[in-house]
């Protein structure tokens, strides 16, 4: 009895803030959109049944979806810019964590220390950190013209370069900690063993460190790539207006258009999206686990 | 190895200082006089002052300190049910679906839990304000305090519970006298995450607030959006000073039991 | 006092106990005794709570025990890991089933005082639990599971993380805790040599199934089966057919071209029955000569020899190809030992030495 209590609370809390919620998205996507209170029809209404209701469904909106290409723009140019993000804080995340990996053992807890500091600082402010270095009179235009390399500000900000500096930035902590335990548990006598077999540095690198910390950057890749994929911050504040992203389609589709039924399509479409990547990432955490 | 390699320090040096440079100005420039956020022009604290005054902030600030604290307490209290059950429960009608559960609000995007989480609202037809907020916040941080807590429980000897049963325990009493003083650490930390993540958040807060209720988040946002103010930098600088004291103080303090537990262990191992 | 009546346990497709029914007395010291994984822990989970029968029933004291909770139980259980709670101090561990009964601050007091005495533990009261070494962190489980007076205590392997020493030491001291205390105390262990030091009753079991239940000097003496003989100490077996000769006693044949051995067994055999003699090393007599009168003797060649110490085991090859072996006290220096390898002697023993085992 008791055994059922303990259960039954966070199990119903679950299914009625998370997946009864989901259901309604689901379902309001197949509805049709409607000047009223609340903006779509048609209404559940218990006194014409079920399959009067689920006979008013369509996939409208999706076809919808499919036939303005502002959609099909806004999917392609979120997983392009997750794509090229990821790899590029992989690009910077990686020397980090070797770096640190490398670095002499008690400096390591203080190391570690600096990288988690800025993920408990809010999100909202590091990207607002760089609206001030990226402008026209910004700090980064300020010190490039003062060291003579360009004469002219560059546009950086409200562009997707912006947008990829801000999604290196942010996700960073969460490239580097994976990859750096993934490399902090790997052997040292390894590489030494590999340049024994005759490895240049560069070569042994290659063929022995990157394998083996192979888990840690899948690892890292995915905890950028999948919450990049919905992102609405970074590219409302740094990107243009030109800058595509899904979040934020979803998030103008519903608080400017108030278009609700085709901004749960776009948010199911974008889960179904998602589905891939994660499913990939729960296969490369178990392996992990596994390998353990 | 002693020495650091060349390469090492450079990229380490260039690493940090990416992390950190945007910050230090950040905080440099919330003492500028003027109110061009770009360029210096002496010391001042008069963006501070302004920030005090400014009711609408406090308001949020109070507002979104009230709705972490509820949120979050909450969280820590259902999230370690839901780990008990998830690692202990042993099997059950629908456990996979609520596993799964636990485990997707993780890698769900804000956009979406929070539109969801707006429509069920206005579906039960719910006035949206500090406790819809409170509600969206809850649910989804007791999923990281649940994985928090369960990472703990899975490593944790059950024979210790059979030997609070065993010298006369309730079962309720086995958990309030032994597992939960000795998960604490986890559950603590799990709440502070739960704190951290409804102070910081933004997307779902905006989705489930009324007008009634405006969070710090929201309001920086909306303030952010028109460009860099000087009194956001205050702010900023604010909330930055508060979380770098919080993380250093325990980092010291852990720093400070590990040694004295090794100091104690091996003043056991002679005796 | 306590009874097992036909009690079955199933993991799923598995049976872990095997309709086993048991006694055991008051002030016992009862061994379980068996090969890993043949249910001894299950067993003792199912006295203490943590498990149900699936079927058959125990009762204690006469009453069934089903229907009570581990918390309820004046059941004490010892574990394996010690199950010390780290964030609790020595003295804290000992007092905390006392403080769930209740009892007066200053009856627990007494109590905790008298059992750090008895555990030789008192210097250690304020410590926490991974600030003292092993064996005192056995001493402090064992001071916790005794402190509610329990009628019965379970021991799961309680000195298995101890060294041979500390182990000894240990077990005359659990014996001495028990004669004093009067409780009822099963012990389960791995180390047969243990089971038989300490307790007054050894259990042998397998697969879920007591083979025998019987005291210690019994059960190393008269094995009920093969599997027992074998099990406890060192033994030969020899197989051969049984063929009744006398009231008592048979005439075993065992190879083609030796005499047949004879034997005094009080379990019956019927004529061309096979049979294994078990007998215990230190039973076989080695000599150089053919010894005059003994009523079995056969003779060999030395393949090896084992040196303990204070004993020397050979063995022996006989000329079928199987080998004895034969043990004998080393009163001498062993520079003046008087067999060596390759040496030609003769085995021999008594014929009430052994006992005839059905197969
Ligand atoms: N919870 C369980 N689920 C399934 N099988 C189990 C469970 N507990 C024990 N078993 C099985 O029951 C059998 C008996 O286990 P038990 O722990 O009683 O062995 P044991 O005699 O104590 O062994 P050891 O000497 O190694 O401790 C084992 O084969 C084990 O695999
Ligand atoms: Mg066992």
């Amino acid at each position: 009895m008791r055994r059922f209590v303990l259960i039954a609370i966070p199990y119903v809390w679950l299914l009625a803030l998370f997946l009864v919620p989901f259901a309604i998205v689901l379902k309001i996507a197949l509805s049709d959109a409607a000047v009223a209170r609340p903006p779509y029809f048609p209404q559940f209404d218990w006194a014409e049944g079920i399959a009067a209701f689920i006979a008013e469904l369509d996939f409208e909106n999706f076809v919808w979806l499919t036939e303005d290409d502002l959609y099909w723009k806004a999917y392609l140019s979120s997983l392009k810019i997750a794509v090229i993000s990821t790899f590029f804080t992989l690009l910077a995340g990686y020397p980090i964590a070797y770096g640190m990996a490398r670095a002499p053992e008690e400096w390591r807890p203080t190391l570690m220390m600096l990288v988690i500091l800025p993920f408990w600082t809010s999100f909202l402010i590091r990207v607002y950190a760089w609206m001030g270095i990226l402008s026209n009179e910004g700090f980064l235009n300020q010190f490039l013209m003062w060291i003579g390399v360009i004469s002219e500000p560059l546009t950086i900000l409200n562009t997707n370069s912006a947008v990829y500096i801000g999604i290196v930035y942010t996700y960073l902590p969460f490239m580097i900690l994976p990859v750096y335990s993934a490399l902090e548990r790997l052997d040292g006598s390894l590489i030494e063993a590999a340049e024994d077999l005759g490895c240049s540095r560069l070569t042994a690198f290659w063929l022995v460190t990157i394998p083996l910390s192979k888990t840690g950057i899948i690892a890292g890749s995915f905890l950028v790539f999948i919450p990049v994929l919905g992102e609405f911050v970074i590219p409302s504040l740094l990107g243009g207006s030109d800058t595509l992203m899904i979040g934020k389609v979803l998030w103008e589709e519903f608080f400017s258009n108030r278009d609700w039924p085709v901004a749960s399509a776009v948010a199911v479409v974008l889960l179904l999206l998602l589905v891939i990547p994660i499913v990939l990432f729960q296969r490369n955490q178990q392996k992990q686990q596994e390998a353990e | 190895m002693n020495r650091m390699s060349w390469f090492n320090a450079v990229s380490l040096t260039l690493g940090f200082a990416f992390l950190y440079i945007p910050m230090v100005i950040l905080v440099i420039f919330s003492f500028n006089e003027s109110k061009l956020v770009t360029v210096w022009a002496g010391f001042s604290t008069k963006w501070y002052g302004e920030l005090l005054e400014n009711e609408a902030f406090l308001n949020a600030a109070w507002v979104t300190i009230k709705v972490a604290v509820f949120s979050s307490t909450m969280a820590t209290v259902l999230g370690t049910i839901a780990a008990y059950v998830l690692v202990r429960g042993g099997r059950f009608m629908g456990r996979t679906l609520f596993s799964g559960m636990i485990y997707a609000p993780l890698v769900m995007p804000e956009v979406i839990t929070g539109l969801s989480l707006l429509l069920l609202f206005i579906g039960i037809g719910l006035d949206r304000g500090v406790f819809t907020i409170v509600l969206a916040h809850t649910t989804f941080a007791m999923c990281y305090v649940s994985v928090v807590v369960s990472s703990r429980l899975v490593t944790f000897d059950r024979s210790l519970e059979e030997a609070a049963l065993d010298l006369g325990c309730s079962p309720a009493e086995a958990f309030r006298l032994v597992t939960l003083p000795i998960i604490a650490p986890a559950v603590i930390s799990g709440w502070l995450l739960a704190f951290t993540l409804s102070l910081d958040d933004l997307v779902i807060a905006s989705f489930t607030s009324g007008p009634s209720a405006t969070t710090l988040p929201i309001k920086i946002f909306s303030a952010v959006r028109l460009g860099v103010s000087p009194e956001i930098n205050a702010l900023s600088t604010i909330m930055i000073s508060i979380v770098t004291v919080g993380v250093i103080t325990a980092s010291l303090v852990t720093k400070h039991q590990v040694a004295r537990q090794k100091r104690e262990e091996q003043a056991a191992e002679r005796a | 006092m306590i009874h097992f009546q036909n009690v079955t346990k199933r993991y799923g497709e598995f049976t872990a106990i095997d309709n086993l029914t048991i006694d055991i007395y008051e002030r016992e010291f009862y061994a379980l005794l068996g090969p890993s994984g043949c249910g001894k822990t299950t067993l003792m989970r199912m006295l203490a709570g943590f498990e149900t029968p699936t079927e058959g029933k125990i009762f204690l004291a006469g009453q069934d025990i089903a229907p009570v909770p581990p918390n309820k139980r004046a059941v004490n259980m010892m574990f394996q890991s010690y199950a010390l709670f780290p964030h609790l101090s020595i003295w804290e561990n000992i007092a905390f089933g006392l403080k769930r009964e209740k009892m007066p601050k200053h009856d627990i007091n007494d109590r905790v005082e008298e059992m750090l005495r008895l555990t030789r533990l008192e210097k250690f009261a304020r410590r926490k639990p991974h600030q003292i070494s092993g064996g005192q962190r056995q001493r402090v489980a064992l001071a916790r599971s005794l402190a509610k007076h329990p009628k019965l205590l379970l021991l799961d392997e309680p000195l298995g993380a101890l060294d041979k020493k500390l182990r000894q030491d240990t077990q005359f001291e659990l014996m001495d805790i028990q004669e004093k205390t009067g409780t009822t105390f099963v012990i389960v262990t791995h180390d047969q040599e243990e089971a038989m030091t300490v307790a007054s009753r050894v259990a042998v079991m397998d697969h879920g199934k007591i083979i025998q239940v019987s005291t210690p000097d019994r059960i190393y003496e008269n094995p009920n089966s093969v599997y027992v003989a074998d099990f406890i100490g060192d033994v030969n077996l020899i197989e051969g057919t049984a063929k009744l000769n006398g009231s008592d006693s048979y005439a075993m044949s065992w190879h083609e071209g030796h005499a047949p051995l004879s034997i005094k067994s009080p379990n019956a055999f019927s004529d061309g029955q096979k049979c294994h003699l078990a007998i215990r090393p230190e039973k076989v007599a080695i000599s150089a000569d053919q010894p005059a009168e003994a009523d079995n003797a056969v003779q060999g060649r030395i393949l090896d020899i084992a040196y303990l110490g204070n004993i020397s085991t050979y063995h022996v090859e006989l000329p079928t190809g199987a080998v004895i072996k034969a043990q004998t006290a080393n009163t001498r220096r062993i520079a003046r030992r008087a067999f060596t390898w390759e040496d030609t002697v003769w085995l021999s023993w008594t014929a009430t030495a052994g006992v005839l085992l059905a197969d």
